[in-house]
């Protein structure tokens, strides 16, 4: 059920991403890591329910080396929220909806 | 997610090992039936590397393949899946046991499974929550592609921290396991395959006081059996010490627990409530498998259709 309201980004395309006034929530994640795949079906979910409000989008950090290692993402799924190019707040681990909902809300 | 409708006259709690066999088990009963699970299915098992003591794979099979084949197993009789997280669980009225949403949405059932499984304990010392995802991971087999060429410490001598330091060394260039006992309580055939590994040493009797670094993990501080403190330089640390029972949505005040909040159940999975079981790594018991997990799942089905026959007759 994967949603086509979650954008896929890579590398190139990252900071033009994260720079817009609507805020980004990015889920760093990886195809063999088991908890990025128990949280996506919660990140797709958050997609349609925040749906012009904020913007959610994922970047595979096997395809993707640059971007994660700015971050100094060491552990996956990082979600991390952005809003005009700047980290708002980040989170590590398959959560709940509930911590991802306030995550959220921080930059709303 | 929307919900189709208020009673079932059964609802498994967590989609596992334990609770997709509970859901298999009910949709061929003709059980009706919702399978709650706030992510996707899979659970611990999902985080397992390699799986090589489960029945009926003699090659062994990696936890995230055994995860999908049993989900794909119950999809093919249509176990009823609803994603979404539980906030509690109200068992006062025995003719509807309630489970309350995060969104504040309620649905009711006659008979109740909890299969909500268990989670990695934290050590609670000072740098752990500032540097997790920075150095401090609960997940070798999701994190280790980070630590090439690395040196990192795995806290625990049990199964799991002695697997996941061996599954480490696949990628980290030297992996000490810091235990605070003097020797490794994995199984056997494990203690043999991480002796055998060069890029493994040890760190006996000690325990980790604190994890420090300015950014990033940069080193623990360790304590000795007999009061010795020493630095160990790590860029990362793998905290793999047992498993925390995943509890907080039970009301543990009607629902008896052990003394570690694990559930307690009779031979047949019943808990101290009428037509409330538990299965899988929830229930209090020796041995944490998923072969075990699988059983208890089936049995509790077993048992729950039981207790609504004899339910509707009286």
């Amino acid at each position: 059920m994967a949603s086509d309201k979650v954008q896929q980004l890579n590398d190139a395309e990252f900071d033009s991403a994260i720079g817009s006034e609507q805020p980004t929530l990015v889920d760093f994640w990886a195809p063999w890591c088991g908890p990025c795949k128990a949280i996506g079906p919660v990140v797709e979910e958050l997609a349609e329910e925040y749906e012009g409000k904020i913007s959610i989008a994922k970047m595979n950090v096997d395809d993707n080396p640059v971007t994660p290692g700015k971050f100094g993402i060491r552990a996956i799924p990082t979600l991390i929220l952005f809003k005009g190019g700047e980290v708002v707040d980040q989170i590590t681990g398959a959560v709940g909806k509930t911590q991802l909902v306030d995550l959220i809300n921080k930059a709303l | 997610m929307t919900i189709e409708k208020s009673h079932y006259e059964l609802i498994i709690l967590g989609a596992g090992p334990a609770g997709l066999t509970a859901g298999l088990y009910a949709s061929r009963a003709r059980i009706d039936h919702v399978l709650i699970e706030k992510g996707a299915p899979g659970g611990q098992v999902l985080t397992t590397d390699w799986v090589d003591n489960y029945p009926g794979f003699p090659e062994g099979i990696s936890g995230f393949d055994l995860s999908d084949k049993m989900t794909a197993h119950a999809k093919r009789f249509d176990v009823n899946i609803m994603t979404k997280e539980v906030a509690s669980v109200e068992l006062e009225d025995p003719d509807a046991k309630r489970i309350v949403f995060g969104d504040g949405s309620a649905i009711t059932c006659d008979a109740l499974i909890i299969c909500t499984g268990a989670s990695p304990n934290k050590l609670g010392i000072p740098g752990e929550a500032e540097l997790a995802g920075k150095g401090v991971s609960y997940c070798g087999t999701c994190d280790a592609p980070f630590y090439r060429n690395m040196h990192v410490a795995v806290i625990g001598g049990g199964d799991t921290a002695v697997e996941e330091a061996d599954y480490l060394t696949r990628f980290a260039s030297k992996v000490t396991i810091v235990h605070r006992r003097d020797e490794l309580r994995a199984i056997k055939i494990l203690q043999e395959t991480v002796f055998a590994n060069k890029k493994i040493d040890y760190v006996w009797n000690s325990r980790v006081t604190s994890i420090e670094g300015d950014k990033e993990v940069e080193r623990l501080q360790l304590v000795d059996n007999d009061g010795n403190t020493s630095a160990l330089e790590v860029q990362g640390v793998f905290i793999l010490i047992g498993i925390t029972p995943n509890n907080e949505m039970l009301p543990l005040e009607r629902l008896e627990a052990d003394e570690w909040g694990f559930i307690p159940t009779d031979g047949e999975t019943l808990t101290s409530i009428p037509g409330v079981f538990a299965a899988g790594d929830i229930r209090s018991k020796l041995m944490r498998q998923v072969v075990n997990a699988c059983g208890e799942g089936a049995n509790s089905v077993v048992a729950a259709d039981h207790y609504l026959k004899t339910k509707s007759e009286n």
